[in-house]
């Protein structure tokens, strides 16, 4: 564990993967309709 | 317990909210069933009629009184009691801001102003609409202006110190309010009104449209930051955990001010008069507004997995088993931050310049806003009403109360969850929004849009009446805690105001230097909105008359 | 004030993603004209159907592989006689209000836009396929708004 994680005292590595979670479901929204854009 | 007279106000703030929401919803029911071309209205109510109350009173009334109701409460907690300057000006603005909305509210029903909550020129609504609009809008910056001078006071008093994250974000929320309401002033006051009276012939329509959205951008952030302030600093409480970072909530609070104003083309980017290179600017600057919710994404997941990791979760996810999900304080809030991970990834598409061509006044646009507003949120405010009005008239929140609230936000989560889906997929399939029940004289592509079983008529109709269902429980908890219930006489029975603490101490001075952010925020505005809007003054066609289409 | 580590990670990536989402719409709007619908043309509400091109609605062709489409929108209707164009052709939509907003939206094209009182929308768009596309107005503008369609068939 890195410095910077002790100094919050605690393991955030469920944080990062759930935040990486909201960026999957943000990227695959937009990329849906862009793909429909381009189709029209 | 806060002032009795400081509760009084916060109450009244709180009643009339739920007054206006009681209306909204029931016209919110009224129009799937029209929709659905189940109910025909009597020849005296029309479809936008109901449309434009439904807007009206739940996105500007409902929002706006639960607000101020909620920050009385929280700066009279955090700040001390008001002084008798604070509490008279709360009260006045707080009837100005009645009166406007009484006298918008009759406009409507009376059909005088079937313009919907947009009110886009040249559709002329009578012009006492406006005055109603424009007393609603100086009737918040009263109590906006009360709320600021008893922060002073309390900075006078407190030198040095930063405030309490509640009263900072509090006032950063109104800053915001007050800097972009100075848009829709400005259009009511010199345009409307006096074409509206007839003093002058012709409106400028393009320019109106824009100081419309130059307010009405801005006007979300109004709705969202209450929100995220529960996030932030209720949330924590309830975990049993600190704020996780003050410093980063109060900058993420800074960004919203100054990149939420200069952002209102990004709801015209489909129309003529402003030229591509000033929208793709206000796309980028629209796009910077993204990332403190992005921070705010992370402070949340943070503070769950701190909590249950000092509750001893073990594993990636074990934290999440630790939530304490049997507090409907926590799990309607829990439920608001779900639906607006699509809600905020829908805003994004809607923002993306072109791509706004796809979803642009269709059906999509409806769904965006029931799970951005309509759910995140109004779930929010719903969450904070189950212990804010038991807080503020000292009654208990029972047991059976508590059972309800669970049955009140599932309802609603699932009625919005059929709804919204529904309108999201016919919106992409090309269906417009703010329309009665129309088939286009059964043209093949209109009927194929309402052909699946998720896109039906009746899914959007089911989904509507289970939230109307919702929307009474909700009444009825309101009516039973702020009237009816038994007082809480045990310290047990006590409900609490379930505020966290932060480490205020630790963040830099400057993020409460408001003068640097309010003259960042003007910079950006005068470099976003100064030439397109002087154009559009400069080069302005004939002006267009008023006109009663309805 | 100081970031988690893995903050700094979700906010790179986040700050990316959305640098990705600008550069894409942005160059195929300004380096290959994919535009959304606009213009800086403005023209006289009361004088609409007495200024060219609106005095003569409809289609007309201005060289081999260009159309221009010319439509007034009224409350509650399109003023645009014989709405048949080529597909594979591109085909320039001008628009314009004689009374209130509308908008001119062509179903499931990217034709989609704005009609505001003293302005002209422009959108060049060459349909691909041949059909009848319904033609409806999305922008609330009175009573009969839910009544305001039309038809535009693509030979």
């Amino acid at each position: 564990m890195s410095k910077k994680t002790e100094e919050h005292g605690v393991d955030l590595r469920g944080t990062l993967i759930s935040v990486f979670f909201v960026g999957i479901v943000i990227i695959a929204m937009w990329v849906a309709v862009y793909l429909m854009y381009v189709a029209r | 317990m806060i002032a009795a007279k400081d509760r009084k106000i916060a109450l009244w703030n709180i009643g009339v909210a739920y007054t206006a929401f009681l209306i909204g919803t029931l016209c919110g029911l009224l129009q799937v069933f029209i929709r659905n071309d189940a109910l025909q209205l009597p020849a005296w109510l029309d479809y936008y009629q109901i449309l434009t109350a439904h807007g009206v009173l739940l996105a500007l009334i409902y929002t706006a009184f639960f607000i101020f109701g909620f920050f009385v409460t929280g700066m009279s907690k955090t700040l001390g009691t008001f002084g008798p300057k604070v509490w008279l000006f709360s009260w006045i603005g707080f009837w100005v801001t009645l009166a406007g909305t009484v006298l918008a509210t009759i406009m409507i029903v009376s059909g005088e102003a079937s313009v919907l909550y947009t009110f886009y020129a040249p559709l002329k609504a009578s012009g006492w609409y406006y005055v109603g609009l424009a007393l609603y809008v100086v009737g918040t910056w009263i109590s906006s202006f009360a709320l600021i001078a008893h922060y002073l006071v309390w900075r006078k008093a407190h030198k040095g110190e930063m405030s309490p994250l509640f009263a900072f974000m509090t006032i950063a929320t109104l800053v915001l309010w007050l800097i972009a309401c100075l848009g829709v002033v400005a259009t009511v006051l010199f345009q409307y009104i006096p074409w509206a009276f007839g003093w002058t012939d012709t409106i400028n329509v393009e320019l109106s449209r824009s100081l419309f959205w130059y307010f009405g951008h801005p006007l979300v952030y109004f709705w969202l930051l209450p929100a995220y302030m529960a996030w932030y600093l209720i949330v924590p409480k309830l975990l049993g955990v600190k704020v996780f970072s003050d410093s980063l909530a109060r900058l993420s609070f800074v960004l919203f001010i100054l990149f939420s104003i200069p952002v209102g083309f990004h709801h015209q980017l489909t129309e003529p008069g402003i030229s591509n290179f000033w929208k793709f600017l206000q796309v980028v600057l629209t796009f910077m507004v993204i990332v403190p919710s992005l921070m705010t994404a992370f402070s949340m997941f943070a503070t769950f997995e701190t909590s249950g990791r000092k509750k001893g979760a073990k594993g990636l996810f074990g934290w999440f088993a630790m939530l304490p999900w049997k507090d409907v304080r926590f799990t309607s809030i829990f439920i608001a931050m779900a639906f607006f991970i699509p809600g905020g990834a829908g805003g994004i598409i809607n923002a993306s310049f072109q791509l706004n061509e796809v979803v642009h006044n269709t059906l999509w646009i409806v769904g965006h806003f029931h799970i951005t507003v309509g759910t995140p949120v109004a779930m929010t405010f719903m969450g904070m009403t189950f212990w804010l009005i038991p807080y503020l008239t000292g009654r208990k929140f029972t047991k059976s109360m508590q059972t309800l609230g669970f049955v009140q936000i599932i309802t609603w989560s699932i009625g919005m969850l059929l709804m919204s889906t529904a309108q999201h997929v016919l919106g992409l399939l090309g269906a417009p929004r703010r329309t009665a029940y129309s088939s286009y004289n059964n043209h093949p592509a209109a009927l194929e849009w309402f052909d699946g079983i998720l896109t039906s008529h009746v899914t959007m109709a089911i989904g509507g009446s289970i939230l109307f269902i919702s929307a009474m429980m909700l009444m009825y908890i309101v009516v039973m805690t702020m009237f009816l219930s038994p007082k809480a006489e045990k310290p047990e029975d006590i409900v609490e105001f379930p505020l966290a603490d932060s480490d205020r101490e630790s963040s830099p001075k400057f993020l409460e230097n408001w003068k640097i952010w309010i003259g960042i925020a003007f910079a950006l505005i005068l470099i976003a909105y100064a030439i397109p809007l002087s154009s559009m003054i400069q080069h302005a066609p004939p002006g267009s008359e008023g006109l009663k289409t309805w | 004030m100081h970031l988690h580590k893995y903050e700094k990670i979700w906010l790179a990536f986040g700050v990316a993603a959305l640098v990705v989402f600008l550069s894409v719409v942005g160059v195929s709007a300004f380096s290959h004209d994919h535009t959304p619908a606009g213009g800086m043309e403005t023209i006289d509400p009361k004088k609409v159907n007495e200024t060219a091109p609106f005095d003569k609605p409809g289609v007309t062709q201005l060289d081999d592989n260009t159309y221009q489409v010319a439509v007034v929108s009224m409350a509650f209707g399109y003023n645009a006689p014989e709405l048949k164009v080529p597909a594979g052709k591109e085909i320039i939509f001008k628009v314009t209000s004689t009374d209130v907003v509308h908008s001119f939206t062509i179903d499931n094209t990217k034709v989609n836009l704005m009609v505001v009182p003293g302005q002209i929308t422009t959108k060049s768009y060459t349909f691909e396929k041949p059909g009848k596309y319904l033609i409806l107005c999305n922008e609330y503008c009175g009573t009969g708004h839910h009544l305001m369609y039309n038809e535009i068939e693509v030979y």
